[in-house]
């Protein structure tokens, strides 16, 4: 790995200040960074480590809305998130306990990794994307594989979401790699019920319309027996053709649903 | 730069750069080769250190994040007699090493596991090796062994 200057500062502030370098980057969990700038696929000049930063790390819940700061490890949620028990379980099975200890819901949520798990959480959930600068909702903060709204130097702060009625995280695992090789969080709100879809499209995680529709209406997994998933925009690897991921979507959502009875 | 560490109760410090691994660190620079490198890419766990009481990858952390913290190493799992502490003794007894390169990983996994969960099920005790892979034993005795280390009667497993 090309060598870098290390930086760890102990407020928002002086971390944003310091990424003004050109080529500097935020170091949260480095359970991402680090395997990439091992492989040469990312060369920072500069790190700027968030792990010091007391402000960005802890879970609370008040309002009815649960908030846990950008650079919580996951294993502080899986711990104390018990006020969105479907959240904490997923962040419980997030990668093996020395990943948890480590990677954090902002590194996750900046990364985008079309098959990691809490992206599926957040837009299933609403959430707000809070940053150094601005807030962000779930719908407008996923823009593609990889790809998010936020702006070069921009610190994901903390994610704001709104707990609801009944949650469930259905994560299939690609048992080598631990991540979902596709994963379904539905979340059911007084207002409607929501279901997002990991590991599974190639344009990353994304909302099931269809079956939201059809949930909201009846709440239950017979609701969405008589639909369809297309499989155009699916991944195809050697762990799972399109078809079969686009069966995964509604045998998980299924399930999912089944779960939160 | 210069780092300080409290390695197994002693104070320790050495010179580092941005990108020195908290492995290549222990290893290097304060000569600590009980800790070893499988992969370099977090998935084997050969690794595993605890780093202020929580299980860590040291392959994928910087020697930098952890300035001034505990680290302990399977060098710090004996007792100060010399002797084997309870889990490596009882890995010893069960046949829970082969090559033994995945080791000092199972066993500092282990101690991170016992000490939340001092009686553990046969599940989860796998499910909390899920990042420690080993090429040789087939997991089975390496389970037995943390069994018999958390002083639980040593089960029939599966698949035998
Ligand atoms: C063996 C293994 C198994 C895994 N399994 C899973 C799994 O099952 N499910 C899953 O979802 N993930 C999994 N992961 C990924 C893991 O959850 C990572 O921790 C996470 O994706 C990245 O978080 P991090 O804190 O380590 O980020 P880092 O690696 O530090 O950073 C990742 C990227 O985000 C940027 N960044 C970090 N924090 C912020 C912030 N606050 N604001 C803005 N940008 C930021 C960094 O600059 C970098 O570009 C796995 C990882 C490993 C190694
Ligand atoms: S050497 Fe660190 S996980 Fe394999
Ligand atoms: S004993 Fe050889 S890898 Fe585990």
């Amino acid at each position: 790995m090309y060598n870098f200057e290390f930086v760890k500062p102990s407020s928002v502030d002086e971390a944003v200040a310091a990424l003004r370098d050109e080529d500097a980057q935020p170091l949260s969990g480095g359970q991402t960074l680090i395997p990439t700038m091992k492989q040469r696929l990312n060369q920072p000049s500069k790190l700027v480590s968030l792990t010091g930063i007391a402000d960005l790390v802890g879970v609370s819940s008040s309002g009815g809305v649960l908030s846990v700061g950008g650079a919580t490890p996951h294993a502080t949620v899986a711990a104390e998130a018990g006020d969105y028990p479907a959240l904490a379980a997923l962040a419980g099975q997030i990668g093996d306990p020395a990943v948890r200890n480590r990677g954090t819901i902002g590194g996750s949520l900046a990364n985008n990794d079309p098959a990691a798990c809490y992206p599926s959480a957040a837009l299933a959930s609403g959430a707000t994307i809070v940053t150094n600068a601005r807030e962000i909702a779930a719908d407008d903060y996923f823009q593609g594989m990889f790809t998010t709204a936020l702006d070069e130097g921009e610190i994901i702060t903390g994610v704001k979401f709104p707990i609801p009625q009944a949650a469930n995280y259905q994560k299939f695992e690609q048992p080598a790699s631990r991540f979902a090789l596709t994963g379904v969080f539905v979340a059911k709100y007084a207002d409607g019920v929501r279901v997002a879809v990991t590991g599974a499209s190639n344009d990353g995680v994304f909302r099931w319309t269809e079956a939201e529709e059809a949930l909201s209406a009846n709440f239950s997994p017979n609701a969405i027996s008589g639909l369809t998933v297309a499989s155009d925009d699916m991944i195809s690897d050697l762990h799972g053709s399109a078809a079969y991921r686009a069966n995964l979507v509604k045998v998980l959502t299924g399930r999912a649903v089944a779960a939160c009875a | 730069m210069k780092i300080s560490l409290t390695v197994n109760g002693k104070t320790m410090s050495g010179e580092a750069e941005g990108r020195t691994l908290l492995s290549t660190f222990l290893r290097e620079e304060l000569g600590l080769t009980g800790t070893h490198i499988g992969c370099d890419t977090s998935q084997c766990g050969a690794c595993t250190v605890h780093v202020n009481g929580k299980q860590v990858k040291s392959c994928t952390m910087f020697v930098a994040e952890a300035d001034g913290a505990d680290v302990s190493t399977i060098e710090g799992m004996a007792n100060t007699d010399g002797s084997l502490g309870v889990i490596q003794q009882a890995f010893q007894d069960h046949h829970g090493l082969q090559c033994g390169f995945c080791t000092p990983g199972m066993v500092m996994a282990a101690a991170s596991l016992l000490e939340k969960n001092p009686k553990p099920s046969e599940a989860e005790i796998r499910h909390h090796l899920e990042g420690n892979i080993c090429r040789c034993t087939g997991y089975h005795n390496i389970v037995k062994a943390i069994m018999a280390a958390s002083g639980q009667e040593v089960p029939a497993v599966a698949a035998e």
